[in-house]
C-alpha cells in the first residue's frame, strides 16, 4: 500500500470552511500542548484569555481598541498583497505615519479647531506611510528589488528614527530629563463614541473603501490582474509599473492612517513602540482572511482578543504574554496546511506487489472461466 | 592607544560579530540551495538562543547547550520542512509564521531567565583563547614582531566556537562544490524534476538540507546568547535573522563569499560602538550613535538594491520558492 497525493477537481465551498475552522482548533490544541510542555496550564490560560478579552465591558472595549489599528493595517497590506507585493513593512509605515502626524500636531497653533487637527494629522499620516512604502515600491517596479526584505529593513530604520526623535531632536524639555516626545495637544485627541475612540469608524470606512476599491473600481481590477500575472496585465495594456507603484503607495497610506488612529486615539505620545507589532500580526490577519475585507474585521477582532486576553492572562497566571505569538504562529501554520487539504486529497493506492497479486488473481479467474467454458462446450 | 592595536581590536570584534551571521548565512544557503526559501531565520535563531541558553544555565556544559540549541532550532526547521515540502504551503508565508512562532516560543521559554548570566564553566569557555600566541620572545623583532602581534590580537584571541564556525563555512563550500552530494543538492535546487528523473531522492534531500540549514541558523542563536553576550535578553537576535536572508542573496549562495559578507556586516555592527570613542566624530550627525544604529539595516537595503541591479551574476537556485510536485511533471 502506498499514499499518493492528487489534485482535487473542485474545492467545495462548505468543505473548505469546515477544514479552515478545524485547522484553527488543531492550532489551539497544539498551542495547548506546547504550553503544557513548558509547564503552564493551557485550559486555565485559554479561560484567562477569554475572560480578559470578552469577559467584561472594559475588556471588550480594550479588545476593540486593540483591533482598530490591526484592522486598518491589514486592510492596507491587502492591497499590496493582491498585487503579490509582499509588504512586510506595516510596522515601519505605521510608525512613519505617526511621526508625520506628530509633526503636524506640533506645528499647528494651539487654538486650531479639533477637526483641522484630525484632518491635518490624518492626511500627514497617510503621506508619511505612503511615502515610506513608495521607496521599496519604486525599486521593485523599476529594478526588481526584493520587496520583502526591503520593507522589512525599513521597519528597523523607522523604529530607529523614532528613537532618535525621542532622545534627541524632539525631546521634550518640559519632561524634566525624561526622554519623551511632547504629547499631541488635547484638541487633537479622537473623541469617544460608545466608549471607544472613533478610530473604529475610520476602520469601518476603510473596510468598505478597500472592499469596493478592489472589487468594483477599474484601478482595483487592474491591481488584481497585476497580481494574477504581470505578463497578462502587460499584454492587456495595463501600465504595470504605474499600477504597482500607485497600489503600493495607497497601501502604505492606509497603513500610515493606522498610525494616526493609534496616536490620536490611544497613545497621544509618539514613541518607537507605537507600531506595537501590528505590522506582523496584520500580515496574518490579511492572509487568513484571504484578502477579503469584511472577513478581516472578524479575524482582527479575534487576534485583538488574543492580545488583550493574553495581557490579562499574564497578570493572573504569570504566563508570559508572548504565548499569544506562539498561538498566532501555530494558527498560521495550521491554516497554511489546511490549504493543502482543501486543494488535494490523499489517495491510498495499491503498491506494485499488491498490483501483481491482483493481476495474477485476475489471470487465474479468467483461466478458470475459460476452462469452465471449455467444459461446457464439451458437455 | 596606538593605531595598529586599535585596528586589530576592531577586526577582532568584527570577527566575533560575524559568527552568528556566518552560521545563519551558511544554513540559509544550504536551505535555499535545496529550493526552499526559509524566511524564518530570525525565529530559528531565537529558538536556538533560548533553548541553548536554558541548557547552558541549568547544566553549565557547553556541549549540552549546543546540543539543546540544535534540537530546539531543528524542531522549528522540521515544522517548516513538513509544511512546505509535504504540505506544499507557500514558503514565504510559512517562513513568516516560523518567525512569529519562534520569537514567541523563545520569549515565552526564556522569560524566567531574562537578564540572567551564563554559569562559570561556560563563561570560561567563551573567554578562553586557545590559539593565542606567546609573543614575548619576538615582540622586539623589527617587522615580524608587530605583524605577529596584529595577527594575534585580530585573529587568534577567540574561542573554539569562532574557529569552528569559520571551518564549517569552508567545509560547507567543499560539500556544495566538490562532492557528489553537493552536486545533487544543487541539482535539486535548480531543477528538481530532472534531479528526480536521474534518481536523486528530491524530497529526502530537501528535508535533510532544510533541517540542517535550520540547525546552523539555531547555532548562530546559541552563539549570540550563550557565548558572545553571556546574558539572556528578550529579542536578543534583534533582526540579524533578516539581515542573514539578505546576505544570502549578496553572497550568491556561496559559503566562501559568506565569510567575507558576514565579516563586512559584523564590522558594520560594531563600527558605531567604536566611533563613539573617537573624539569629535560622534558630534557629526551622520556619525551619531542613533544614525549608526541604522547602518546595518540601511547597508542591507543598499546591498539588496545593488544585487538586484546586477542582472548578470548568479540569480540563485532556479526552483527557489517553488514546491516540487512529482505528479505535475
Amino acid at each position: 500500500m502506498r499514499l499518493r497525493i492528487a489534485k482535487k477537481e473542485t474545492a467545495g465551498g462548505w468543505r473548505a470552511v469546515v477544514i479552515r475552522v478545524t485547522s484553527v482548533l488543531v492550532a489551539l490544541i497544539f498551542s495547548g500542548l506546547i504550553m503544557a510542555a513548558m509547564g503552564f496550564d493551557p485550559i486555565a490560560a485559554y479561560l484567562a484569555i477569554a475572560k480578559g478579552s470578552f469577559g467584561s465591558a472594559r475588556g471588550l472595549i480594550n479588545t476593540v481598541t486593540v483591533a482598530i489599528p490591526l484592522l486598518i493595517v491589514a486592510l492596507g497590506l491587502s492591497i499590496s498583497f493582491s498585487m503579490r507585493f509582499w509588504n512586510i513593512g506595516g510596522e515601519g509605515q505605521m510608525v512613519m505615519g505617526a511621526i508625520f502626524a506628530t509633526y503636524v500636531s506640533h506645528q499647528l497653533p494651539e487654538s486650531t479647531p479639533a477637526v483641522v487637527y484630525w484632518v491635518g494629522m490624518a492626511l500627514a499620516a497617510m503621506l508619511g506611510g505612503g511615502f515610506y512604502a513608495l521607496i521599496p515600491g519604486l525599486f521593485r517596479a523599476y529594478s526588481g528589488t526584493n520587496e520583502t526584505l526591503f520593507t522589512l529593513m525599513l521597519n528597523y530604520v523607522a523604529i530607529k528614527v523614532a528613537v532618535f526623535l525621542r532622545l534627541v531632536l524632539w525631546k521634550n524639555p518640559a519632561a524634566k530629563g525624561f526622554p519623551q516626545i511632547k504629547a499631541i495637544p488635547e484638541a487633537a485627541h479622537l473623541p469617544k463614541l460608545f466608549g471607544i475612540h472613533i478610530g473604529w469608524i475610520i476602520a469601518l470606512v476603510v473596510t468598505v473603501f478597500v472592499a469596493v476599491y478592489l472589487k468594483y473600481t477599474k484601478r482595483g481590477y487592474e491591481t488584481r490582474v497585476v497580481g494574477e500575472s504581470e505578463r497578462t496585465a502587460h499584454y492587456a495594456g495595463i501600465n504595470v509599473r504605474r499600477v504597482l507603484v500607485g497600489g503600493v503607495a495607497l497601501s502604505g497610506a492606509i497603513v500610515g492612517l493606522a498610525g494616526f488612529a493609534k496616536l490620536s486615539g490611544v497613545s497621544h505620545v509618539l514613541s518607537e513602540s507605537i507600531g506595537g507589532g501590528n505590522g506582523f500580526s496584520a500580515v496574518i490577519v490579511a492572509w487568513l482572511a484571504q484578502l477579503n475585507a469584511p472577513v478581516m474585521i472578524l479575524i482582527a477582532l479575534l487576534f485583538a482578543a488574543m492580545e488583550q486576553g493574553a495581557m490579562g492572562m499574564e497578570l493572573a497566571l504569570k504566563i508570559p504574554v508572548s504565548v499569544s505569538d506562539v498561538i498566532k504562529g501555530l494558527i498560521l501554520f495550521s491554516a497554511l496546511a489546511s490549504e493543502f487539504f482543501i486543494s488535494y486529497h490523499v489517495v491510498i493506492e495499491k503498491g506494485p506487489r499488491a498490483l501483481l497479486r491482483q493481476y495474477r488473481r485476475l489471470g487465474q479467474k479468467s483461466q478458470q472461466a475459460a476452462e469452465a467454458a471449455e467444459g461446457e462446450d464439451q458437455a | 592607544m596606538d593605531i595598529s592595536l586599535m585596528i586589530a581590536l576592531f577586526v577582532a570584534s568584527a570577527v566575533r560579530m560575524a559568527v552568528p551571521l556566518l552560521l545563519g548565512t551558511l544554513g540559509e544557503s544550504l536551505t535555499e540551495r535545496s529550493g526552499n526559501l526559509n524566511l524564518g531565520v530570525e525565529g530559528l535563531m531565537m529558538m536556538g538562543a533560548a533553548t541553548g541558553f536554558i541548557a547552558a544555565y541549568h547544566t553549565d556544559n557547553i556541549a549540552l547547550a549546543i546540543l539543546v540549541g540544535m534540537l530546539g532550532s531543528g524542531f522549528g526547521a522540521l515544522l517548516y520542512a513538513i509544511l512546505t515540502i509535504t504540505f506544499r504551503t507557500k514558503q514565504d508565508v510559512t517562513g513568516l509564521a516560523l518567525t512569529i512562532f519562534g520569537t514567541g516560543f523563545a520569549n515565552t521559554l526564556g522569560k524566567s531567565l531574562a537578564n540572567q548570566n551564563t554559569p562559570p564553566a561556560i563563561r570560561a569557555f567563551a573567554q578562553a583563547t586557545p590559539l593565542h600566541l606567546q609573543l614575548e620572545p619576538v615582540t622586539s623583532l623589527p617587522v615580524l614582531g608587530p605583524v605577529l602581534a596584529f595577527v594575534d590580537t585580530a585573529f587568534l584571541q577567540h574561542n573554539w566556537f569562532v574557529y569552528l564556525t569559520f571551518a564549517l563555512a569552508v567545509i560547507g563550500w567543499i560539500y556544495l562544490f566538490r562532492t557528489r552530494e553537493g552536486l545533487h543538492l544543487r541539482m535539486v535546487g535548480e531543477n528538481p524534476a530532472a534531479a528526480d528523473a536521474s534518481g536523486i531522492r528530491v524530497i529526502a534531500a530537501k528535508y535533510i538540507h532544510v533541517v540542517i540549514g535550520g540547525i546552523l541558523c539555531g547555532l548562530g542563536g546559541v552563539y549570540i546568547s550563550v557565548v558572545n553576550v553571556g546574558t539572556y535578553l528578550e529579542n536578543i537576535v534583534a533582526g540579524r535573522g533578516w539581515i542573514v536572508v539578505a546576505l544570502v542573496i549578496f553572497i550568491r549562495w556561496d559559503p566562501l563569499k559568506a565569510i567575507a559578507g558576514s565579516l563586512l556586516f559584523g564590522a558594520l555592527e560594531i563600527v558605531g560602538f567604536r566611533i563613539q570613542h573617537i573624539e569629535g566624530l560622534s558630534s557629526i550627525p551622520v556619525f551619531s550613535q542613533y544614525a549608526i544604529d541604522m547602518y546595518p539595516y540601511l547597508m542591507t537595503i543598499i546591498v539588496l538594491v545593488i544585487t538586484y541591479a546586477r542582472k548578470k551574476a548568479y540569480q540563485g537556485p532556479a526552483a527557489l520558492g517553488v514546491p516540487y510536485f512529482r505528479e505535475d511533471r
